[in-house]
């Protein structure tokens, strides 16, 4: 059970991450969602022999990364953790695609190793820029931010509640699995008594759930958890959001390696 | 379903589709003024991912497995509200655990969402359980209802990923993978379902007995999703200049790609997206000098643009630490 509280532990970091005062963290929430997906986006629309025109939009990260100070280990650990589904479908391009598809230095390279680093390369880029929006951001931020940019009230709520009983229920299944490890003697749980288990989880979830509620209304409940934050939009904001999305747009737009690339040998192919 | 593997315009309309479902659910649950559900619903989409860390053996084979949790939300909070729950985990989830991503999220919340909540709750599980409770009937009811759900989950994955063509894998066998497989999850799925609200209901009476479902709200939200999906699907066949997952697998048996479908639609849409340029090209390398390939300069370009990039976050990581040492906190 060690690795799972330690799992915990690091979500939470990511979290506490925000509340720093960096430079990132100033910036406005809505902006930083706006962006973000914005980046995205762009990273999908490259098509699946793009790897090279890619490498322009790392930029995006490392700077978001730099200016939110936040630590590059655990972030990549996270990423490497969670790619063997898109793993599973790259690896599997070698196999179907050996057109030879690129000529570096006298060797032919088939066309399924371009789309299997490309693949990977958009499974990294995109999903580091969403954990990077959180550890810059803050999710009570970001929640707040959906709100007001038009997301239905009942979602946002349910989203902030989520997160705030996130660790509470996580952490009382963890102690029941532990409770049966230790009794258990090595014997693995069957499905019948994981369903028990389960079960009586949901009981007490649900009771908590009443007194939450009970708790909330005593303290003047609406329906809805009153907004955190500025609501004004700065310079700073605009000069983010408008230098981000051209560099987005030139970046599709233009091939920057390339470019480079001529410069440096004079145009010589 | 992961962001590496689908295209602007497939996640791009699943959101749309995903935030419209999510929309109106989040009217019905308001208009439902019941507002002990708030809470209520925080807590079971915590209790999603407290249940998944119940790691059981797969009875037969070597592996674990945990619960999804659609079915159970469905038939504790109805359809809506499991809705709503379902994609807040899916959100966590993208932004926390990097499982997904942010243009996936859409095709995620369909895909999981849709199938358990509004296809199987209302057209399998109810029909089979009607008003009893009965341990059979339940076991019955929860076993159908989740295979539906997953395999039917498995097929718009699978579905998603050919539109997308990103994945060159043809979509025939991609179904022959996905679908199988979930069938087999769905009967776990479905079991331990099934036993949680066995125990539930045997502690809780009360709760066993939910008003009788109101409205045909299936059926609506199955239409919707049906429209978002095909749609999708058709634009995105349109839209693309290079083969998909589909073609990809006719081009491989007949030898020869097909010829694209010439004409008003396929012309405005090529030209929308030129316009656009959010949808690419698509072009293979080397398409300007007619061979298949990139040159020297091209590739050292692109790692030289990565260093640029790289480097850059790093002079502006010393740049910000050292503005935070100087400002007091």
């Amino acid at each position: 059970m060690n690795a799972l509280d330690a799992a915990l532990a690091h979500l939470g970091s990511l979290d506490e991450l925000a509340a720093r005062g960096t430079p990132m963290a100033r910036i406005d929430a809505r902006t930083k969602v706006v962006v973000t997906v914005a980046y995205v986006a762009v990273v999908a629309s490259f098509g699946r022999h793009e790897l090279t025109r890619l490498a322009p939009l790392a930029l995006f990260p490392a700077a978001v990364a730099a200016l939110g100070d936040v630590p590059l280990r655990p972030l990549l650990l996270r990423l490497a953790i969670a790619s063997p589904f898109a793993l599973g479908v790259a690896a599997l391009e070698p196999l179907l695609d050996r057109a030879p598809a690129a000529l570096v230095g006298g060797v032919a390279i088939p066309a399924g190793w371009i789309a299997f680093a490309s693949i990977l390369a958009r499974y990294a880029l995109s999903l580091g820029a969403a954990l990077l929006l959180v550890a810059t951001t803050g999710f009570d931020q970001v929640a707040t931010a959906l709100r007001r940019l038009g997301a239905p009230r009942a979602l946002v709520v349910q989203l902030l509640f989520t997160w705030r009983y996130l660790f509470v229920l996580v952490g009382e299944a963890a102690r029941m699995v532990r409770a049966r490890e230790l009794r258990a003697h090595g014997r693995p749980l069957r499905v019948g008594v994981a369903a028990q288990l389960v079960g009586v989880l949901l009981l007490r979830a649900m009771e908590r759930a009443q007194r939450v509620h009970a708790a909330m209304v005593c303290r003047g409940f609406t329906g809805t958890f009153p907004p955190r934050g500025r609501t004004r939009l700065a310079a700073p904001d605009a000069a983010f959001a408008a230098g981000w999305l051209a560099f987005f747009a030139a970046a599709r737009a233009l091939d920057l390696p390339a470019l480079l690339g001529a410069a440096l040998f004079g145009g010589a192919r | 379903m992961s962001d590496a593997l689908v295209s602007p315009a497939v996640g791009g309309l699943l959101w749309a589709g995903a935030a419209g479902v999510a929309a109106w659910s989040a009217r019905r649950v308001d208009a439902d003024g019941d507002e002990r559900k708030v809470p209520l619903m925080g807590v079971l989409g915590a209790f999603v991912f407290a249940a998944q860390m119940v790691n059981f053996a797969i009875p037969g084979t070597g592996s674990s497995g945990h619960l999804g949790g659609g079915l159970l939300l469905a038939a504790l909070l109805g359809p809506e509200a499991a809705f709503l729950v379902l994609a807040s985990v899916l959100g966590v989830q993208a932004l926390f655990f990097a499982d997904g991503g942010l243009l996936a999220l859409g095709a995620n919340a369909v895909n999981l969402g849709v199938p358990s909540a509004f296809v199987a709750y209302p057209l399998v599980f109810r029909r089979i359980l009607g008003r009893s409770r009965t341990r059979g009937r339940v076991v019955a009811a929860s076993v159908s209802a989740a295979i539906v759900g997953l395999a039917l989950g498995a097929a718009l994955v699978a579905v998603e990923t050919a539109a997308s063509g990103i994945s060159s894998l043809p979509l025939r066998s991609f179904l022959a993978v996905l679908v199988p497989i979930h069938l087999a999850i769905g009967a776990i799925e479905g079991f331990v379902t099934a036993a949680v609200l066995l125990v539930l209901w045997r502690a809780r009476p009360e709760l066993a007995d939910p008003a009788a479902p109101r409205r045909p709200v299936g059926r609506v939200a199955l239409g919707v999703a049906l429209a978002a999906l095909l749609t999708g699907g058709a634009l995105s066949a349109l839209a693309s200049s290079r083969p998909d997952g589909l073609e990809w697998s006719a081009s491989r048996v007949a030898g020869a790609e097909p010829a694209a479908p010439a004409g008003g639609v396929h012309a405005l849409v090529a030209r929308v997206q030129a316009a656009t340029a959010l949808l690419p090209g698509y072009a293979l390398p080397g398409g300007r000098d007619g061979a298949r390939g990139t040159s020297l300069s091209g590739v050292v370009g692109a790692l030289l643009t990565l260093g640029v990039a790289l480097a850059g976050g790093a002079a502006l990581r010393a740049f910000a630490r050292r503005g935070r040492a100087r400002m007091p906190r």
